[in-house]
């Protein structure tokens, strides 16, 4: 069988999914929308393994089916390209969905609604997010990539607001939607200027296009092209929430758990971060775009850092964690370890998405309760839940031999050897971001799991273990998240093929081409033989998660609440999360409606209402006119008519008396008279 | 001696009905007297006819006596009838009451 001719069929699985649940799922049964949607998306993962394993046995490894011609004005077809990129991207999403899905046929069980609308309607939409997001990953080119784009933009704000009753979900719904417009703006602007400068959108053209000896330096330093990157990574920052459009993932926590964990933690979220990689060509031809690519993405990473560290809100937490580690991808990419980036993408999948799914199991278990103040003490409540999320914990926090230990040092690592001058700054940013990290999360966890239950009696009685649908999940992306980084060790731990593995896979994508005079590589070479100061920066990164652990350890299990250090005035500025929400809405937001509010009032008052009231006095003003006619003319015509006979029947009108008496009188005298001419006439 | 009935006394008696009748109709206010009177004059032919035909040996004019009596009937029928719904109306009978269609 042909998988690679098949990877068409990847995507449009799950598109039949969300047919089927979307048309006739109101009459489907809870069951069979269990089996069919996350079915779909096992189908999906299947195809992509076997597409994944024939592709590694190709000597080229890129393949692409054409489906048809899209957009021939500007050479762009309906094609799907499958190489060692998009591979591990479909693995992620196809792999990491379909767990998704069966932990959500749990944790959405007590869905109703009317028929149990909300149950069919919700995997429609995860279904069809899953299409784009295969869409996305799968495009051969930058317009096919965009229409994913947009098309997980719209599940992101139809999941977001899932529960559209609740006036902050659909605002959050909103704003994840409107702020992402921003980023898309730059994203076509930047298709425009790469078409106009390379002549082609489509992946491998544009790549081919700027390795060859085209571009040198005098057209791509402060040029069109590092213009064009920029608009690219301003379409990134807006759907991977970087500064400064981060601010609507963490309100998206407003939908669902599993949708946090599906689109605003493993996938969709990290689609900038893809982008950027596949643009990898453009942007290492760039470096001042790569330069605050990686500054945006260090100050991302610190600053949602900072906020998470004082959040209540468990989900919150984990929001701004994500787009903190969304951050570290970015440096990543910013420092032109391109495969580092997707190294961190694809662990952080594996963790971020258990740590969703672990608080969704809490959150389920605490019968809706988000705010960690109020929980506590669950370690033996819900073990399951507890154990896959200590790992996970572990994971983030970058303990040796988790995942995320491996790709966050790479990246630490890869920062510290960047030959640009701030790179030594950068890494000390990482490093502090690390520490924090490490604090924050375990805080989630000594708050939740640990100390002394804080809920109410009702709910610490109703605390139970999840069903095995969402415990099930937990566990395998629990041993995801240990071994996921082994195909991605730091040389030191010694060279082979596995443990460069991904290194190496992605090799092909990454290469840049001969005649780029980018010194990163031969520098980034050099750099790794420092082979001392890679154990220096290892043990360092090492004391910083331990330490971060034992300080959230010592403050939240040891100490008791209320000698807790208070932080003093930084602390409000960042349980207010730098009060971005609040500048925004001074600078863009009230402006823009309050001006555009005035306006609008300005047009109805005169426009509309205008035009209203100008019919109205032309109305008024006709028929004016008519009923003068009516009363002058027609009136007075009849009148006349009447008054014309009433004159004329002047005199005789008094033969008329109604006396009945007098009429047969008359008569009478007629007879007579009649009488009298034939009698004395003749 | 005892002379018999001739034709002269029909005639006469039909013109003093004939008389009587018109006076009725001309003078009295009540509408039912009125319409009495006109039976009156009615009848008067009605004695004109039989007495020219028993006169003339003929018997047209008794069957255009009988159409008469119908006639009559119906009309009061109808006379009456209006007579009453000009009742519930007016509340009057009297013919110098009734004088709506004046000038």
């Amino acid at each position: 069988m042909n998988f690679l001719d098949l990877i068409w069929l990847i995507p449009i699985l799950p598109l039949c999914g969300a047919a089927i649940m979307l048309l006739f799922g109101r009459n489907l049964s809870k069951t069979v929308v269990s089996i069919i949607c996350p079915g779909a998306v096992l189908g999906s993962f299947i195809l992509s393994l076997g597409a994944v394993i024939q592709l590694a046995g190709l000597k080229e490894r890129t393949h692409q089916v054409v489906l048809f011609e899209w957009l021939p004005q500007l050479h762009v077809d309906f094609g799907y390209l499958l190489d060692p990129l998009s591979s591990v991207m479909i693995l992620v999403v196809t792999g990491i969905g379909f767990l998704i899905h069966v932990y959500a046929t749990g944790y959405m069980a007590h869905e109703h609604g009317p028929r149990h609308g909300g149950y069919y309607r919700f995997f429609g939409y995860l279904n069809l997010f899953v299409f784009f997001m295969l869409t996305l990953v799968l495009a051969n080119n930058y317009p096919l990539l965009f229409v994913g784009w947009e098309g997980v933009g719209l599940c992101s704000y139809l999941l977001i607001g899932f529960y559209f009753h609740k006036k902050s979900a659909g605002d959050a719904g909103k704003k994840a939607f409107i702020v992402n417009r921003i980023g898309d703006a730059g994203f076509i602007l930047g298709m425009f200027f790469l078409f106009q400068v390379t002549g082609s959108l489509r992946f491998t053209e544009v790549t081919d296009a700027l390795r060859s000896a085209r571009f040198g330096p005098e057209v791509t330093h402060f040029g069109i092209l590092s213009l064009t990157a920029l608009l690219l990574f301003i379409g990134a920052t807006g759907k991977s929430a970087q500064l400064p459009l981060y601010v609507w993932l963490p309100d998206a926590m407003e939908g669902p758990t599993p949708v946090s964990a599906l689109i605003h933690a493993a996938t969709m979220v990290t689609a900038g971060v893809y982008m950027c990689a596949r643009s990898n060509a453009l942007f290492a031809l760039t470096p001042e775009t790569s330069h605050i690519v990686a500054a945006v993405g260090a100050c991302t990473a610190i600053f949602a850092a900072s906020i998470g560290l004082v959040q209540n809100d468990i989900k919150r937490v984990l929001a701004y964690s994500t787009v903190s580690q969304l951050g570290y991808m970015f440096l990543a990419v910013g420092v032109g370890a391109y495969w580092v980036g997707v190294f961190h993408l694809y662990t952080h999948a594996f963790f971020k998405a258990l740590l969703f799914l672990g608080a969704g199991s809490v959150i389920h278990a605490m019968s809706g309760e988000q705010d960690m103040r109020n929980m506590g003490g669950l370690r033996n409540k819900i073990p399951i839940t507890f154990g896959t999320m200590f790992i996970a914990s572990l994971a983030i926090a970058g303990i040796p031999g988790l995942s995320g230990f491996f790709s966050k040092d790479e990246i630490l690592w890869q920062t510290w050897s960047a030959p640009e001058l701030g790179s030594k700054v950068l890494w000390v940013v990482g490093f502090l971001t690390a520490l924090m990290t490490a604090f924050y999360m375990w805080r989630l966890m000594f708050l939740t799991f640990f100390g002394e239950p804080r809920m109410d009696e009702k709910t610490k009685h109703h605390i139970h273990e999840s069903p095995k649908a969402m415990t099930i999940p937990l566990m395998v992306l629990a041993g995801g998240s240990v071994v996921a980084g082994w195909i991605g060790m730091p040389k030191v731990f010694g060279e082979n093929g596995f443990m460069q593995g991904l290194e190496h896979w992605l090799a092909p994508v990454f290469e840049s081409g001969k005649e780029v005079a980018h010194a990163a590589a031969e520098h980034g070479a050099a750099a790794h033989h420092d082979t001392t100061m890679e154990w220096v920066l290892m043990g360092v990164s090492i004391g910083a998660a331990l330490s971060g652990i034992f300080l959230a350890r010592h403050i939240y299990l040891r100490m008791k609440a209320e000698d807790r250090p208070t932080g003093g005035f930084i602390y409000p500025v960042l349980l207010n999360k730098w009060y971005v929400d609040e500048l925004y809405d001074f600078l863009f937001v009230n402006g823009l409606s309050k001006g555009g509010g005035t306006l609008m009032a300005k047009f109805d008052t005169n426009v509309i209402d205008g035009g209203v009231n100008g019919t109205a006095w032309l109305t008024r003003m006709v028929s004016r006119i008519s009923m003068w006619y009516d009363t002058w003319i027609v009136d007075g015509l009849v009148n006349l008519t009447a008054f014309t006979v009433r004159a004329l029947s002047f005199p005789v009108r008094f033969l008329q008396t109604g006396f009945l008496q007098s009429y047969a009188l008359v008569f009478m005298a007629g007879v007579l008279g009649i009488f009298g001419y034939f009698w004395w006439g003749r | 001696m005892s002379s018999p009935i001739t034709t002269e006394h029909y005639l006469v008696l039909s013109a003093m009905l004939l008389l009587i009748g018109t006076v009725g109709v001309l003078l009295r206010r009540n509408v039912v007297v009125i319409m009495m009177s006109i039976e009156l004059i009615l009848n008067a032919v009605n004695l004109n006819l039989v007495a020219f035909s028993h006169h003339l040996q003929q018997v047209n004019g008794q069957i255009f006596a009988i159409f008469i009596i119908v006639v009559a009937v119906a009309e009061a029928a109808v006379g009456l009838g209006i007579l009453i719904a000009l009742f519930r109306n007016k509340e009057t009978v009297l013919v110098d009451e009734i004088d709506l269609l004046k000038w």
